[in-house]
């Protein structure tokens, strides 16, 4: 039981300071955003599966790819997924390249399982994209504006002076898994702020920037967006590297959700409720809690 | 209880986690298909053609490039060889005996020889072609204005969209054709060209014709252009979608 009121951050008998973290908008803007970021993900590498290279410049240089992601007959005989970076070459298979059940093997650069839809159609790969685009691009307009007018960017993800002092504490921390309690945990640390930040103000702006890039209409009513991304080879290759460091974000942000209390947090971006855990005994850790009973 | 290295244990939970995303995965392709998706799929096509159309303005021109950005080899695509007899024909006497027709609602219906459109005047330039497949190659057309052409046979009022009908059929199935409406038809860019890189149009890339529509995708840009029609519709053409491509799926509007 101890161990479940840890979770939801009611442990130690303390009557817990309960917070309303996240507003309506910002909740339901998350989970919209969730299903957008998946279908724009997967419906994206279907999209990429089409011509698995990527160039850097105006057009492609088809014997010069920055990546390629192949398949190749081995000397055996038997179908290799090769995936080249630079001049450095990979041995995918199973994953890249090459992918599906051993009997059943498909030369395809990103597999089934992570495309949407999952067998080869570039027609419904792109119509997947861009509705979700739809969405995605206007929620996230409205959300920056809403950050803006409401205060909460400055109030809540603009870095202080004084925690830039902190730093490195709150890196050895994290890196520790120990994460804010009390008080601290009302407000984002800094390495939150500055993840959400990078999110909102940096990655996201360019993923749909390079995407529009990729618009041969675009291209002719905003010619300036060729030039600030060196060509539309180039674009196309910053826009798989943003959805990249997108997916890295993800990674990160799921551990950090399940580690850091995943109850609390999780209701606290479905009701807005978030409860402050109590600042006892910093050493002892949840396990070990529970190994006292 | 099994010990959790038994692979009776871990071969089961392996299938059940593979079916359970089969199963999703099945149901996100369902999905593709279904009535409701294809409703909302077209709803965003209108949406990204009116906005599109709304930022563009109609000169506003794809950009042109140097003579130094030209691909070494412009990048075939889709059929790169009819094979259909007529065309071995025309292709034979070096296009000589090609005729380009263009008739539907027109005032004067006209044919011309290929000499005939080289004899007009031509526009030059080093565009970037991009193919919906995400690749990208830089070519140098000359051709004659689709314009041009059209205020020579005198579009009526009812028109609505160019038809481009052409001689091949990709993978032998139906024939391909395409469409653009009068704003793409009309724009200064939009060609139909005879030339790449200073020679006569290689039947790779759509000899004797192709049209090039630069604010668009590759797959709109119909090779091998045998007659030019004018229409208020284009339901009754093949799949009723537009083009070749369109039946299968793919947007009309080709500008994303």
């Amino acid at each position: 039981m101890r161990v479940f009121k840890t979770w939801l951050g009611t442990n130690s008998g303390q009557t817990p300071t309960v917070i309303q973290r996240h507003s309506a908008f910002t909740r339901v803007w998350h989970w919209v955003n969730a299903v957008c970021l998946l279908v724009l993900l997967m419906s994206g590498l279907q999209i990429f599966n089409a011509h698995p290279a990527l160039y850097w410049g105006k057009d492609s240089h088809f014997d010069s790819p920055a990546l390629s992601i192949r398949a190749m007959s081995g000397n055996d005989g038997e179908l290799r997924g090769i995936t080249q970076v630079g001049t450095y070459r990979f041995d995918t298979t199973g994953v890249l390249g090459v992918s599906g059940p051993r009997d059943a093997r498909e030369r395809r650069a990103f597999p089934a399982w992570i495309t949407l839809p999952s067998p080869r159609w570039l027609a419904a790969g792109r119509q997947w994209h861009f509705l979700a685009a739809w969405i995605f691009v206007p929620m996230l307009i409205a959300y920056l504006l809403y950050l803006v007018i409401s205060g909460q960017l400055r109030r809540r993800l603009l870095p202080r002076r004084r925690e830039w002092r902190s730093i490195g504490h709150t890196l050895y921390e994290h890196l520790r898994l120990r994460f804010p309690k009390g008080e601290e945990a009302r407000h984002y640390n800094l390495l939150q702020k500055l993840a959400y930040l990078l999110v909102l103000f940096v990655i996201t702006p360019l993923i749909i920037l390079t995407g529009l890039t990729m618009s041969p209409t675009m291209d002719a009513t905003w010619p300036w967006l060729l030039d600030v991304f060196g060509g539309r080879q180039s674009a196309r290759t910053i826009h798989f590297l943003c959805a990249l460091a997108l997916v890295g974000f993800f990674l990160i942000h799921i551990v950090l959700v399940l580690v850091s209390g995943v109850v609390n947090n999780l209701r606290s971006m479905i009701t807005g409720r978030y409860v402050l855990l109590p600042k006892t005994a910093p050493e002892t850790a949840p396990e070990k809690e529970a190994r006292d009973e | 209880m099994n010990e959790p290295t038994d692979p009776r244990r871990r071969r089961f939970l392996t299938n059940s986690l593979l079916a359970t995303s089969a199963v999703l995965l099945a149901g996100c392709d369902r999905l593709s298909r279904s009535d409701t998706m294809s409703r909302l799929f077209d709803a965003g096509e209108a949406l990204t053609q009116r906005a599109q159309r709304l930022l563009a303005s109609r000169e506003s021109l794809a950009r042109e490039y140097a003579p130094k950005d030209i691909a070494p080899t412009f990048r075939a695509n889709g059929t790169t060889n009819p094979q259909n007899e007529a065309y071995r024909r025309l292709a034979a006497n070096g296009f000589r005996d090609w005729r380009l027709t263009i008739d539907g609602l027109v005032e004067r219906p006209q044919t011309f020889s290929l000499d005939e459109l080289k004899a007009m005047p031509s526009r030059t330039q080093i565009t970037r072609h991009d193919c919906v497949e995400g690749w990208s190659c830089i070519g140098q057309w000359t051709g004659v204005v689709l314009g041009d052409l059209l205020a020579q046979v005198g579009v009526r009022d009812e028109a609505r969209f160019v038809v481009f009908h052409c001689a091949d059929r990709y993978h032998g199935t139906d024939p391909y054709y395409e469409s653009l409406d009068m704003l793409e038809a009309y724009h200064p860019q939009t060609l139909l060209a005879y030339d790449l890189n200073g020679t006569d149009l290689p039947i790779a890339n759509g000899a004797p014709l192709r049209l090039r529509a630069e604010r668009q995708l590759g797959y709109k840009m119909a090779k091998y252009v045998m007659r030019v029609e004018l229409v208020e519709s284009f339901a009754h053409l093949g799949r009723g979608r537009g083009g070749y491509w369109e039946d299968r799926g793919y947007q009309w509007w080709a500008g994303i």
